[in-house]
């Protein structure tokens, strides 16, 4: 139940579903309007939780994908498609319902303009979001940490955040985004095709002379051949952040 | 290990902070069988009844995390220390 604030303890807090953006077939963004919210960093998370009817409760973490904004919160969720949680956000939420969250939670994969950069984010799948959080904090501060997106999504129409990249890299030229398509990709495509690899990573990720701060987020296969793979190429592990989130399913 | 199942850290954040009682992602822990320093964020964890934390330089185990019909119980295995930063609520 939500509570007086207590010290030393992460309280539950009442939101409401103020806004739904379908994002592809499988993700919807889902603004959350949360009275009392304290703010929080890129990168950061929330725990949602779900009481049924009869009190069976069920939690879940996910990724806030918008820097703070007041009482705002914004999470991204992909359809895991025998899930608990993210049938319900994806399906049944409506414009209007309240759900439990707390947070903010999560001090290690954060990133904010002081950290500096240049700045290298990485995702696969969903695993976009807080690297959303992080580059679009990073526009509106107006930094100027060069930064490099690369994201890696089945086919075209999975490719989350297209359009707000888009216009992102036409406005702001220290950003470089490229995403890699996996299984199908349009006639036109001009993009990166397969999956993410070696010879990719060499070519374009900031080189490892340039000691980039690296941030990679997505299904732990995902996670655990870039990771592996910035290592072999030089890169400081100290320097590489990984958020895994399971296995693809 | 089936390197397609483990999180990391980060995926018990919100525990971590029911039994700190505060952000415990970005401290840092000494495996007491192998002596690497990770934050733990970074560390290995497997999912099941409970939660197993794993050195992620030698897999050795540093915690498990079960929960209980009161709270939850946890065992402390191979962490030799554990570093707290004193004077941040974040």
């Amino acid at each position: 139940m939500a509570g007086a604030a207590l010290p030393g303890r992460l309280n539950w807090l009442i939101a409401e579903a103020g806004e739904i953006v379908e994002e592809t077939d499988r993700v919807r963004s889902i603004i959350l309007d949360c009275p009392g919210w304290p703010g929080h960093l890129p990168g950061q998370h929330i725990d949602v939780r779900l009481t049924a009817e009869d009190g069976y409760q069920a939690q879940r973490s996910y990724s806030i994908s918008a820097p703070a904004d007041g009482e705002q919160v914004v999470i991204t969720v992909e359809l895991v498609a025998d899930g608990e949680v993210s049938p319900f956000l994806i399906e049944d939420l409506r414009v209007g319902d309240q759900i439990e969250i707390r947070g903010p939670i999560g001090g290690y994969f954060v990133w904010e303009p002081s950290r500096g950069g240049p700045l290298q984010l990485i995702g696969g799948g969903s695993g976009v979001a807080p690297l959303m959080a992080m580059l679009r904090e990073l526009v509106r501060s107006g930094s100027d940490v060069p930064v490099r997106y690369l994201s890696s999504a089945r086919s075209h129409e999975d490719l989350i955040f297209r359009q707000e990249l888009e216009s992102i890299t036409s406005e702001a030229e220290e950003v470089e985004v490229l995403h890699t398509l996996t299984r199908s990709q349009p006639p036109d495509w001009t993009g990166l095709i397969g999956r993410v690899n070696r010879v990719m990573l060499a070519q374009h990720v900031w080189p490892a002379f340039t000691r980039p701060l690296c941030y990679v987020c997505g299904p732990t296969g995902f996670v655990e051949t870039v990771a592996s793979t910035l290592v072999a190429l030089g890169h400081q592990p100290g320097r590489i952040k990984t958020e895994r989130f399971g296995p693809t399913s | 290990m089936d390197s397609e199942r483990h999180l990391d850290g980060n995926a018990l954040a919100g525990i971590l902070y029911d039994l700190f009682g505060r952000e415990m992602t970005h401290e840092c822990g000494c495996c007491a069988q192998c002596g690497s320093t990770n934050q733990l964020g970074a560390v290995r964890v497997y999912r099941a009844a409970g939660d197993v934390l794993r050195c992620p330089d030698c897999d050795d185990v540093l915690m498990v995390i079960v929960p209980d019909a009161r709270g939850m119980r946890v065992s402390f295995e191979s962490i030799r220390w554990l570093r707290v930063t004193t004077g941040t609520h974040k």
